[in-house]
């Protein structure tokens, strides 16, 4: 079953709340993560391993670098679940 | 051009005692102990099966998502110094004046360890990003450095359970030297693992007195079997004495001078001749330029080894000569444990407040005390310090030889 995007997002909040310790109410799709999230690089990684193994999905490094707003993740996510 | 005068204006702690200086002095003096059974899986059948925690866990005081981090010893290193700038009145200093020296014995040995078992059982792609800079021995001072944005400079000196002396000895030089006003400094330590206890008990180093462990640190005493680890640090603010003069701050007391030496004998043991100890002192004594009487007290290393205690019980006596029986020893570890990194900043601390409330902590636990020590130990219950302006002694050792004495005495305004 393919993921739909409230569900991805929904998960993605609960990692970035995890992770970076942000109320989940201030997370949507059009915040970034470093500067509206203060979520730096190095827990970046950590969202990201945390989404791949969530939605069992392989985010390449170098998606990892265009991923600026939750949107792009939650898209991106969306975009290669199976 | 006059030495620059150094000066304590702040102090903050957690140790197996409490969770901050006040409640830590006041277990001290107490003669409390801080040793306890672990409670965790692996200890049950350790050959040692206790050790001094810290009495107050850092969840208890700090936020879940900073916890994960940092390592424990950094964790330690950011209560300790919070406390200790706030106890100095969060001054207002210019940034590129403040330094930070925060020593760690060990450094991250727990995440290093606890990301091994990540690594193995999930995967490289599952071991953190903070990884590293959690188990680095210059996270602790680097993440304080952070925090209060000190650009003076940022140091970790290394030298096993001499290092949080060492760190405060460096800390004295940077005001001397003028490259800052004020340096935070200190010493933590966090290594109550699995690992790091079996590689002590294979050097047969710790007390195996399982049945009592609240009576298992016992410097001095006949039957003593070795020491008991502790986790835990110490933070102190150092600050140039017109410095501190001119924004009024509470002096505790000053710091007077250090010794460094090392011995040349062995990776592990003591120099049964204390030679790099006596010399040590000597130093300390001539930096500090003070006369030999005011020395009424001594903090000493003694943690409860059969080789170490009298080792540098006899080493004081050669460098104190005649006045040795006119200073209030203490050996502060049979309450706290051996805190490695983080003794020599602790047991500054308890000089530091000795100095200013005039006061020698006690030693617990002596029932026959050792015939080969002839010091004059504080026993049981504090003893009161004379009045008028007072020195002591603070000495820490490390494996590899490393020997840190420093100096402190009463502020008298």
């Amino acid at each position: 079953m393919a993921l739909t995007v409230d569900v991805v997002l929904e998960g993605i909040k609960e990692i970035v709340v995890e992770v970076a310790g942000i109320d989940a109410g201030a997370i949507a799709m059009d915040k970034k993560f470093t500067d509206d999230l203060d979520v730096d690089s190095l827990s970046m990684v950590e969202v990201v391993v945390a989404a791949e193994e969530k939605f069992g999905v392989k985010i390449p490094d170098e998606e990892v670098t265009k991923m600026a707003t939750v949107g792009d993740a939650v898209n991106f996510i969306v975009a290669n679940s199976k | 051009m006059t030495r620059r005068r150094v000066v304590v204006t702040g102090l903050g702690a957690t140790t197996p005692l409490g969770g901050d200086v006040s409640s830590t002095w006041e277990a001290l003096l107490a003669g409390k102990s801080g040793v306890r059974k672990l409670e965790d899986e692996w200890a049950q059948s350790a050959s040692t099966s206790f050790a001094a925690r810290v009495a107050v866990e850092p969840a208890e005081v700090m936020e879940r998502v900073e916890m994960r981090r940092l390592d424990r010893s950094e964790q330690f290193a950011m209560i300790a110094s919070r406390e200790a700038w706030k106890d100095a009145g969060a001054p207002d200093i210019d940034k590129e004046r403040l330094g930070v020296v925060i020593a760690s014995g060990i450094g991250g040995v727990i995440t290093m360890l606890d990301q091994y078992d990540i690594l193995k059982t999930k995967g490289a792609r599952s071991v953190s990003p903070h990884t590293v800079p959690m188990l680095m021995p210059n996270g602790p001072a680097a993440n304080v450095g952070l925090e209060l944005q000190a650009r003076a400079g940022v140091h970790t000196p290394v030298s096993a359970c001499a290092s949080g002396a060492e760190a405060a000895g460096y800390a004295l030089e940077m005001i001397r030297n003028n490259r800052a006003d004020i340096v935070v400094t200190g010493g933590v330590e966090a290594a109550i693992h699995e690992l790091p206890m079996s590689g002590f008990a294979s050097m047969k180093a710790l007390s195996t007195r399982n049945d009592d462990p609240a009576k298992a640190s016992r410097p001095y005493d006949k039957d003593r079997d070795g020491f008991v680890l502790g986790e835990g640090g110490g933070v102190l603010v150092f600050e140039e004495l017109e410095h501190a003069k001119a924004r009024g701050a509470k002096i505790y007391a000053e710091v007077m001078g250090q010794g460094l030496t090392s011995d040349g004998y062995h990776i592990a043991a003591p120099d049964p001749d204390g030679a790099g100890v006596t010399r040590a002192v000597k130093f300390a004594l001539q930096d500090a330029g003070i006369p030999l009487s005011e020395i009424v007290h001594l903090n000493a290393h003694a943690t409860s080894t059969p080789a170490g205690d009298v080792a540098e019980a006899n080493a004081l006596a050669n460098a104190l000569g005649d006045h040795i029986s006119h200073v209030a020893v203490s050996a502060t570890k049979s309450m706290t444990g051996h805190l490695l990194g983080g003794a020599g900043a602790i047991e500054s601390i308890f000089c530091v407040l000795a100095m200013y409330h005039h006061k020698a902590p006690p030693t617990i636990n002596i029932e026959n005390l050792d015939e080969a020590v002839t010091v004059d130990v504080v026993r049981d219950f504090p003893r009161d310090l004379p009045e008028g302006s007072i020195a002591c002694l603070n000495d820490s050792f490390g494996f590899g030889g490393h020997n840190v004495v420093l100096v402190f005495r009463s502020y008298e305004g």
